[in-house]
Order: C-alpha cells, then sequence, then structure tokens
C-alpha cells in the first residue's frame, strides 16, 4: 500500500492525470501535503477518506478552481498549472461537483448545452447534444424543458453527470455523486458509471462514500490528514481500510 | 377627472420609460453581475455627448441627412460607451470582482474623472492620451511576449510609465503651443450644450386638450426596442446562455468551459452600451451636462432594486411604478380622486411638487422594502459568486 505516482503502468500505458507532490494551503493552513496520485487510461479511481481529509480540495485544484503552492498536475503529458478552469475543462476534464451544481434557472436542455462548451474548440453551432446521453440516462428525454432547480436530487444527478458527459472528457472527476440520492438511483448512477467507463474508455476519478461504489473502482487512494496514506486495488480492500476511511 | 387621470397616466408611462431605459443597462451591470457602478450615469453622460458630436457633424451634411442623424447616434452612443465599459471592466472592475465597498469606491472615482474628462478635454488631452496608450500598452505588450516575462514586467513598468507620460506631455506641450487655442480650448467645457431633436420629432399628436410629444413616444418604442432585443439576446443567444449561466453559477460555468473572463468583458460592454443608448436618449429631453448622468443614478438604482435584482421583468414594472407614482404625486392628480379623505388630500397636495413628489416616492420604496427587501420579483437562483 505505498503511494506513489508512475511515469507508466505496468502494461506500458502513460497515466492519462499525474498528479505529483502537490501542496496546497487555505491561507497558512497547509491542507494537502504532498499529494502523489495517478489515473490510468480507461480506469476509475476512487479516492476515499473521512470528512475533511482534503479530497474536495484536491479535486478542486486539478479543475484550477485553487492553486497549489508547489508540485504539478499533468493531463496527458500536459502541465494544467498555468491553465485556467475553462481551459482545462476544454483539455478534457469533466466535472460533476459535489452538491450537483446544476444551474436552477436554465432548463435541462439548456444545462445539456452548456456541457458542449467543455469540446476542444468550445460550442459550436453545429454541435447537438449526443444520443447516447438519453441511452445512460433515459429520464432527461421527457424532463428537457423543466427547470433545472425543479429536478429530484436523483434527477440532477444524472443531469450533472450528462453534462459532464457531453463535452467528451479524457477524465470524468466526481465528487460524492450519491451523497443525499435514494439508494435506489444509487445503484443506476453506480451502473451508469461504470456502462461509461466500459464504453467511452473514460477515466474517472471518484470521490466517494459509499462502500457499493467504491467497490466499482479499479484502483483506490486513501487519505487523511491532507495527505495520501495508502493505496491499492479495491479488490484489496481491507476491513481494516474501509473502517479506517470510510467511516463517516 | 378621468382624462387628467389618463394624461398622467401617460406621462407616468412616459417618464417611466426613460427611467427603464436608463436602468436597463444597470439591470445587467448590477443586477446580473452584482456590481455596483457608480460610473454608470457617467456612461449615459458620455452616450449624450456622444450625440451631441454625431448631431454637429449631420449638420455639415444638410436638411435631409440631419433628420437620420439620431439612429448613428444611438449606433455611436452604444459603440462610445460599451468600448469604454470593456476598457473600465478589464482595466478596474476585473480586479474588484467580489468585493462591493471598493467597486463603489473606484468606480465612483471614475465618474469624478470621466466628469472633469468631458470639462477638460481638448485636442492637446487627446494627442497626449493617445500617445500615452501607444507607448506604454504597445511597449508592455511587446514585453509580455518576451521570455522570462515575469522577471522584467515590474521594472518594465516603472520605466516605462514616467517615460510614456513624459513623451505624452511634451507632444501635448508642442501641439499646444503651435496651433495654440485651437489645440487647447475644451471640446466641451463646464457649459451645458443642447442637442437639436430631428424636425420630425419635434411635433406631437394632439388628443383633446392633450398633446403627446413625439419624442416621449420615440422614447418609448426605443425603450421596447431594447428590452425585446436584451431579452432575444439573453434567451436565445449562446452568448446569452453563457451569461446567464456565468451570472449564476460562476466556479462551475468555468468548470463547464465557459471562458467566465470574456462573458464578464461581454456583459459589462452590453450593459455600458445600453447606459450609452440611455443617454442618447435623454440628451433629446434637456440641455446636456457633466452632471446630467446624477440626475439618473438614485434613479435607477432604486429602479433595480425595487424590481428585483436580476429581473429584468422587475425593472420594467418597478420603472413603470415610480414614474407614475412621480408624476401623479408631482402633478397633484391623486389628490382630486381621495377628495372624500380630506385629511389624505391635503397630504398629497403637500407632495404635490416635482422634488417633494420624490421624497414621498423614496419614502414609499423605503417602506416597501422594509418589507420586501429582496424587491417585487425575488431572485430564486444564487447571485455572482466571485
Amino acid at each position: 500500500m505505498v503511494s506513489q505516482t508512475v511515469s507508466s503502468f505496468p502494461d506500458g500505458t502513460q497515466p492519462i492525470l499525474d498528479i505529483s507532490n502537490l501542496n496546497v494551503y487555505y491561507g497558512e493552513s497547509h491542507i494537502l501535503r504532498n499529494v502523489d496520485l495517478s489515473v490510468g487510461p480507461g480506469k476509475m479511481v476512487c479516492l476515499i477518506g473521512r470528512n475533511g481529509v482534503g479530497k474536495t480540495t484536491l479535486l478542486k485544484t486539478i479543475l484550477g478552481l485553487l492553486s497549489p503552492r508547489t508540485g504539478n498536475i499533468v493531463l496527458e503529458g500536459h502541465s494544467l498549472l498555468s491553465q485556467t478552469p475553462d481551459q482545462r475543462a476544454r483539455l478534457g476534464i469533466g466535472y460533476v461537483p459535489q452538491g450537483r451544481e446544476i444551474i436552477p434557472s436554465l432548463t435541462v436542455q439548456e444545462n445539456l448545452i452548456l456541457g458542449l462548451e467543455a469540446r476542444p474548440q468550445g460550442r459550436q453551432k453545429s454541435d447537438t447534444i449526443p444520443e447516447q446521453v438519453f441511452q445512460l440516462f433515459p429520464v432527461l428525454a421527457s424532463m428537457l424543458g423543466r427547470m433545472g432547480g425543479d429536478l429530484s436530487g436523483g434527477q440532477q444527478q444524472q443531469l450533472a453527470i450528462a453534462r459532464a458527459l457531453v463535452g467528451n472528457p479524457r477524465l470524468l472527476v466526481l465528487d460524492e455523486p450519491t451523497e443525499g440520492i435514494q439508494p435506489s438511483i444509487i445503484l443506476e448512477i453506480e451502473a451508469a458509471v461504470r456502462r461509461i467507463v466500459e464504453t467511452t474508455g473514460v477515466s474517472v476519478l471518484l470521490v466517494e462514500q459509499h462502500l457499493h461504489f467504491v467497490r466499482q473502482a479499479d484502483w483506490y487512494y486513501a487519505m487523511q490528514k491532507g495527505g495520501i496514506v495508502a493505496s491499492g486495488s479495491t479488490n484489496e480492500l481491507s476491513n481494516h481500510v474501509i473502517q479506517e476511511f470510510l467511516a463517516v | 377627472m378621468l382624462t387628467s387621470l389618463l394624461d398622467g397616466l401617460f406621462d407616468g408611462i412616459s417618464i417611466g420609460s426613460v427611467l427603464l431605459l436608463a436602468a436597463l443597462g444597470l439591470a445587467i451591470v448590477f443586477g446580473l453581475m452584482g456590481v455596483i457602478n457608480m460610473a454608470h450615469g457617467e456612461l449615459m453622460m458620455i452616450g449624450a455627448y456622444t450625440t451631441f458630436v454625431v448631431q454637429n457633424a449631420f449638420k455639415s451634411f444638410g436638411k435631409p441627412w440631419f433628420g437620420a442623424y439620431i439612429f448613428v447616434a444611438l449606433i455611436c452612443a452604444f459603440l462610445v460607451t460599451a468600448l469604454l465599459g470593456l476598457v473600465l471592466e478589464r482595466g478596474v472592475i476585473r480586479h474588484l470582482y467580489g468585493r462591493p465597498l471598493e467597486t463603489l469606491l473606484a468606480t465612483w472615482g471614475v465618474s469624478l474623472i470621466l466628469r472633469q474628462f468631458v470639462r477638460s478635454v481638448s485636442w492637446v488631452m487627446v494627442l497626449g492620451l493617445g500617445v500615452f496608450c501607444v507607448l506604454y500598452f504597445g511597449a508592455m505588450t511587446i514585453i509580455s511576449r518576451m521570455p522570462n516575462v515575469e522577471k522584467i514586467r515590474g521594472w518594465a513598468r516603472i520605466v516605462l510609465l514616467p517615460l510614456s507620460a513624459g513623451i505624452a506631455w511634451a507632444a501635448g506641450s508642442m501641439l499646444g503651443q503651435t496651433y495654440q487655442l485651437a489645440a487647447t480650448k475644451p471640446w466641451f467645457g463646464a457649459q451645458n450644450v443642447d442637442v437639436t431633436a430631428p424636425g420630425w420629432l419635434r411635433k406631437g399628436i394632439k388628443l383633446g386638450t392633450y398633446q403627446l410629444p413625439y419624442v416621449r413616444l420615440f422614447i418609448l418604442v426605443l425603450t421596447i426596442v431594447c428590452i425585446i432585443g436584451m431579452y432575444m439576446f439573453l434567451q436565445r443567444s449562446a452568448w446569452g446562455l453563457r451569461i446567464r449561466a456565468v451570472t449564476q453559477n460562476r466556479s462551475m460555468s468555468a468548470c463547464l468551459g465557459i471562458p467566465t473572463k470574456r462573458v464578464d468583458a461581454l456583459t459589462f460592454a452590453i450593459g455600458s452600451g445600453l447606459a450609452g443608448v440611455a443617454g442618447c436618449a435623454v440628451s433629446l429631453l434637456g440641455s446636456v451636462g457633466p452632471n446630467t448622468g446624477q440626475n439618473y443614478i438614485v434613479d435607477t438604482f432604486m429602479v433595480v432594486v425595487v424590481g428585483g435584482v436580476g429581473k429584468l421583468v422587475g425593472s420594467i414594472v418597478a420603472a413603470m411604478a415610480i414614474g407614475i407614482a412621480n408624476y401623479m404625486i408631482g402633478a397633484n392628480a391623486l389628490s382630486p380622486l381621495v377628495s372624500w379623505f380630506p385629511q389624505l388630500a391635503g397630504i398629497l397636495e403637500f407632495f404635490a411638487n416635482a422634488s417633494m413628489a420624490k421624497v414621498l416616492v423614496f419614502a414609499l420604496i423605503v417602506t416597501f422594502l422594509q418589507f420586501r427587501p429582496a424587491g417585487i420579483f425575488p431572485q430564486k437562483g444564487r447571485m455572482v459568486d466571485a
């Protein structure tokens, strides 16, 4: 259970996301400490840890909403440090935030159209919402005219994932997608994310507390006090790790 | 009594439409972006002065062309103030998002600068400013393309700023000495200037004893066109969708790939451009001076706040309500309606002049906001968060 980044994986593939020696501060408070993390192509990596250990801070730093004091973030060979959040989105990072953050006074269709902005050339006139999104989340097809703020929590979560997907991301970042969602919808979301990885080859970096969902991932990183303290295959997730890092 | 009531209603709508046109730009800048722009009135004033300049240019073209100058002036006023707004956003406001007090003070400072600028602007000043901008910003652009720019940027500023200012001052002085008064005389001066409405706007429709001036109708139509145009832009265009997204959730919009800085600049430029259009319209109603915008700034903020910050429909209702209330109270059109209640009629008669009517309307607004602090149509989404 050693935490370190890899220049290439055992099968010779390059990591799609490679974070090395990342240190982030809020003022003088040291939040992230020497974080190293890698996500392989087409892999689903889960970040676990108790509340307040810095998981969301790490995601926000990857997205460019926070600036690290030291360290590097590399996406497919390109350093992201000088890129703004919108440039990072167009480089292929799709984001599903904690709390979903659907734009409430825009319709479902308008929220989905906004997702097209993340395509490398930005939104073009000829761009349309891909049909695959509605195959993954059929409920959205019948709600295109409804306001985003009027949807239930589960529907908003599906819309948030769909919105990130229409930008054709190379890396999908999900921050606690099952938080506050009813159990039946959690299973739907789990299945959808797994299907996305299998069918599109997109890599996923997931922050999650729900054990069943964590087990869907290929690899896990455990965080404590702002640092990565353990990592390994989710097949090897021991009861000790689960109790230490998943109990809220 | 009914005729005077209808007269009062139309005059109120007419005043309300001027207020609304002035508030429309503010509804975008303050309402949607959350930026308290104290220089909004001065942007209106610049729009009014642009109209004056275009009018003078068209005078030389002769009579048939002069009748059409107002349309060219509207476009020019929009473009000039939009460009000025763009410079203001990129130079000042961009650095102050999320800091309302600093924004208020900085834009108030800008309003003072703009007022003094129109008093003092002359060929010497324009040449000096032009030379300074070309030298300083041109050199900074070249430097920004050099390697290791961060290391030399600070020193470059320290050297370039006095150097560019010195050369600009010298160039201005040389022009002043060569051409004397022709170059140093202020274009407008401190005195008010008059904009003459085209001939076809100086007439009116006679309705019984009441004359409906075409100028007022023109402003009413212009207001409606601007509202429909803004609504269509915000609801139907790609940039409108981006603006609506960014103003509701800036960080999420950025994570979706929306260039938020460009959206901010565009939104501010459009809001400023609308202030210019409003300035063009008010120049038809009276003389234009450096303080023209000051007469409208408080009223326009009231319209946006009473309507509900971020709600265009709220601004429309509030502008009409404030305009009608102002006129009805000021023209003593309400007291005959309540003659059965002599005490109330007496109070209304006490407030029956323009300045006292404003006092009563503002008192009513303050009372209204005690009960509905978020205005007639409260915002449901999130305001701009950074």
